[in-house]
């Protein structure tokens, strides 16, 4: 029996025509994630695109890879044109890649507004719940990986603020699966165990896709739950991400975050040195003012002139004297003339008078006799003259 | 964190009472009571500045605990 067998070469030539011929492999657009992601010294990028259950090869030539907007890179999803053929040398069957799209961005640009949306609802963005950074924290915990220009740029914005700065990093990833999950339990580690005053969450700048840890549920809540207060450092100015809207403080870059976390050390020490001050002043002039006090007291008549008010109640005494004898003088005066003025009534009436011209008075008992009636034989009787009185027997 | 010798709690209770110390409605002897409990507080103050050491950490995690070790950045 004579077997027709064909060469290696023929089969793969064979395979590659055939692969040429069909046109839906000339055209085809494809989407899946970015693995094993190689950028070759001569510009070519070679990588694998994969599902959840199967993989292709890739291959991108330099020419086409130089107008690329993105920079490709292993867990990336995207979406690739060109043309699946076989590569003859090694019977493997490629995409040949003319263009490459990032792929999802619409569904995550939806998911964003949609949790936005949710989060917002709930008051996980409330200005209410967020607390007051610590004007002077003594420990600064940040999470954010502990290589790349973050960590660094956060060390040295805060060494130069406060060269004594404490910082405590607890490493997480940033990006890719798993990351919000390690990020929300770190968030928890620190709170837990007390590890800082205050914590930055951060990584630098990046796709969508690279930010999007920031961008889950599982992060804003552990923001939204910690007790530490929270500043956000999430790539760059423009880039916002669900956790800087929870976070207590959002900065725009991690130097800013460290700018926002650690006080300058110099103004702060100003700043206490500016109170000792006012309490100086102010103390100076409580201590003038008491003087001032004091001497105006210390020129009253009281210390200059003690006796005055001595002398002053002599003169109200004497002047009272006065008065009183005035007084005095005025009842006496008054008492007089009415002693004058009954005495000369009296002395008309007297009976004296009368008794000077030759009349007499006769009494008996005491009681002057006014008629012969009151007189019997044998009384005895006094009879008064002018000059004196006599006794007398009616006969 | 520690409570006790809060900086924050320090400068605004030094400020307040330079306010009170400032409107002068005090007796002399509250005046001077109130400014040795500021000069105290100042000094508070500076000596939790000036106490501070300069240490940058990173915890590692060991069999499930939290190891502190010195970091640097590279």
């Amino acid at each position: 029996m004579k077997y027709n067998a064909v060469t290696v070469t023929q089969l793969n030539k064979y395979l590659k025509d055939r692969f040429d011929e069909d046109e839906n492999l000339t055209a085809i657009l494809v989407k899946g994630e970015i693995s094993n992601f190689k950028n070759h010294y001569t510009g070519h990028l070679y990588f694998t695109l994969k599902d959840e259950n199967s993989l292709i090869k890739c291959i991108m030539f330099k020419s086409y890879a130089e107008k690329l907007a993105f920079k490709p890179k292993d867990g990336m999803k995207v979406m690739v044109f060109g043309s699946v053929s076989v590569f003859e040398r090694d019977g493997v069957y490629q995409i040949y890649v003319k263009s490459m799209l990032e792929d999802g961005m619409g569904d995550l640009h939806e998911k964003f507004e949609e949790l936005k949306a949710k989060l917002e609802k709930e008051g996980l963005f409330e200005q209410s719940h967020k607390k007051p950074i610590p004007l002077y924290s003594k420990v600064i915990g940040v999470l954010t990986s502990q290589t790349g220009a973050v960590i660094r740029d956060i060390i040295n914005v805060s060494t130069r603020r406060n060269p004594n700065v404490y910082i405590r990093l607890l490493p997480v990833p940033v990006q890719g699966p798993g990351a919000a999950e390690q990020i929300a339990e770190k968030i928890k580690i620190m709170n837990e165990k007390k590890l800082a005053d205050v914590l930055i969450v951060g990584r630098g700048g990046g796709s969508l896709e690279d930010l999007w840890p920031f961008n889950e549920e599982v992060v804003a809540r552990a923001i939204y739950e910690s007790e530490i207060p929270i500043i956000s450092a999430v790539g760059h100015e423009t880039d916002f991400t669900i956790a800087d809207f929870v976070a207590d403080l959002r900065a725009p870059t991690p130097s800013a975050a460290a700018e926002l976390a650690v006080p300058d050390i110099y103004e702060l020490k100003q700043k206490i040195l500016k109170e000792q001050l006012r309490y100086r002043n102010a103390l100076k002039k409580k201590v003038e003012l008491m003087r001032l006090r004091y001497e105006k007291v210390m020129k009253s008549r009281a210390f200059t002139d003690p006796t005055r008010k001595i002398k002053d109640n002599y003169v109200l005494v004497d002047s009272c004297i006065k008065r009183l004898e005035t007084k005095i003088k005025q009842i006496y005066k008054i008492k007089n003339d009415k002693f004058i003025e009954l005495a000369t009534r009296l002395d008309t009436l007297s009976p004296l008078k009368t008794l000077m011209r030759g009349y007499s008075l006769t009494e008996k008992d005491g009681q002057i006799i006014k008629s012969v009636e009151q007189l019997k034989s044998q009384d005895e009787v006094k009879i008064r003259l002018c000059d004196g009185e006599k006794n007398a027997k009616i006969l | 964190m520690e409570k006790e010798n809060n900086f924050e709690d320090s400068m605004k209770n030094l400020e307040r009472i330079a306010t009170e110390l400032e409107n002068g409605n005090l007796s002399l002897d509250e005046s001077v009571k109130k400014f040795e409990e500021g000069m105290k507080l100042a000094k508070q103050c500076n000596d939790i500045l000036e106490q501070a050491e300069k240490k940058i950490t990173i915890l590692l995690e060991k069999n499930g605990e939290l190891e502190e070790q010195n970091f640097e950045a590279n």
